[in-house]
């Protein structure tokens, strides 16, 4: 298929627009990426996203697909020749959207508290975020994926926070590989594959990304 | 067809979550086991069989372990019986996008009908029922578009917007009524208010649709548990 049929909208650090470019890379797909400067929102994302005005966007065919996790779900049902994401299982299907709900509800706002919060409030921070992330290695046990031995839904949903990892660590002046080893193995293991070692940025990179973002933006 | 006693639903009778998953049970005739949590002290089986959030539904099928979250539920449910009444349509981008509705209702919308709980202040809450009615208005475009002129979110029958946003319509009500104003408003939101009575009166929906006693008593427990923020 042609790549002006495929469109994302996107901006390079953001793990929720990681998660589609890894399924685009899972099925294959040629796509065009269009990076948006989301202090200046484009006219096309304001009209493919009107609600949220948010990132990322997957424009298929003319038609606006909504969400990270709605897209991953478009992406596996619209090519599903190759490579399937979700489980063939309805029973660990169900166990796959709820961990990729699970890293949704929690993943992002704990990350988020660790660069925000200074002092004893980050102290706690790291605390909740470990405790998640501990969680998630729980779940994941001795099985090479979330859901077994395929790599999908479940993983992609967390394997793009693995980048920003170094940011956290950094300024939150910790170590996540000492208090979750299994989850780092799990993220390594993932790395193997070109779809995500080709789509998550260097974590270094990604950091100095970060730092100017926070200068420029007073966050 | 799921046998008798083979699917359990946790649950308490006054929640929207879990009169989600009553409806999709209903609607695709799977005969469940109702067992009736109380969230003023959660029970052993609560805390075991969801403890990552504690939280209520909790579906049980046969012997396999419990299915948490109510869209997953009911996503599982439609795929284990796709045969009778299916809930969400078979086209990628038609479910796309029903799901995204369903995302903005759970995430965007029926929380600030707890925040215009939690809220003390009349000029805080008139400004979130404000924001409520802006919802509304969103969510009556969404209807248009779905509906196609039919009588459902669905088209001709009930479908996934009917069943996602359809359990809410009792607390809506309620809300509505305590905090005089109307949600569905008659002038801004004309196809909502005449669809939310058709979700009032479906004969395969009405029987889990709670009354006002069961939310009074469920609104008594959230005022004493979660008690509005000081002014």
């Amino acid at each position: 298929m042609g790549g002006s049929e495929t469109v994302l909208l996107d901006f390079w650090p953001s793990m929720f627009g990681m998660r589609v470019r890894i399924a685009l890379a899972e099925k294959g797909v040629e796509y065009e990426y269009k990076e948006q400067d989301l202090a200046n929102k484009s006219s096309l994302l304001l009209e493919m996203n009107p609600i949220h005005k948010k990132i990322p966007v997957l424009i298929h065919n003319g038609k606006p697909v909504l969400e990270s996790g709605i897209i991953v779900q478009y992406i596996d049902e619209t090519w599903k020749d190759k490579s399937p994401l979700m489980p063939s299982d309805p029973y660990v299907r169900a166990q796959a959207r709820f961990w990729a709900d699970y890293v949704d509800k929690k993943v992002y706002d704990a990350s988020k508290k660790i660069w925000m919060l200074k002092g004893e409030e980050q102290e706690t921070a790291k605390k909740e975020f470990i405790e998640i992330l501990k969680v998630l290695e729980g779940q994941i046990g001795e099985k090479p994926y979330f859901m077994g031995e395929s790599f999908g839904y479940a993983d992609i949903a967390l394997v793009p926070f693995y980048c920003w990892f170094y940011t956290y660590e950094t300024l939150g002046n910790f170590s996540i590989e000492k208090e979750c080893p299994k989850l780092i193995a799990w993220a390594k293991r993932c790395m193997q594959k070109d779809s995500v070692s080709k789509t998550l940025p260097d974590s270094h990179k990604l950091y100095e990304a970060f730092l100017e973002m926070k200068k420029k933006f007073g966050l | 067809m799921a046998k008798r006693g083979e699917i359990k639903l946790l649950g308490t009778a006054a929640s929207p979550y879990v009169n989600r998953v009553q409806f999709v049970l209903n609607l695709k005739s799977i005969e469940y086991e109702f067992i009736e949590e109380n969230l003023a002290c959660k029970s052993e089986l609560l805390l075991t069989s969801n403890p990552v959030y504690k939280k209520i539904p909790v579906l049980f099928h046969a012997n396999k372990p419990p299915i948490c979250e109510s869209l997953v539920i009911i996503e599982y449910l439609d795929e284990f019986q796709p045969d009778v009444h299916r809930i969400l349509p078979s086209v990628p981008v038609d479910r796309a996008d029903n799901r995204f509705w369903a995302n903005y209702v759970d995430n965007k919308y029926f929380p600030l009908y707890e925040e215009l709980r939690q809220t003390p202040g009349k000029e805080d809450k008139e400004a979130i029922k404000k924001q409520i009615i802006e919802g509304s208005v969103l969510l009556e475009e969404a209807f248009e578009k779905f509906s196609n002129g039919k009588a459902y979110f669905g088209g001709d029958d009930l479908g996934y917007l009917d069943v996602v946003l359809g359990c809410f319509i009792a607390w809506i009500e309620f809300s509505s009524k305590r905090n005089e104003f109307n949600a569905f408003d008659e002038v801004k939101t004309p196809k909502l208010a005449k669809w939310a009575e058709r979700i009032r009166s479906h004969e395969s929906l009405k029987g889990a649709i709670p009354g006002n006693e069961t939310l009074m008593n469920f609104y008594l427990m959230l005022q004493i548990h979660k008690p509005p923020r000081a002014t």
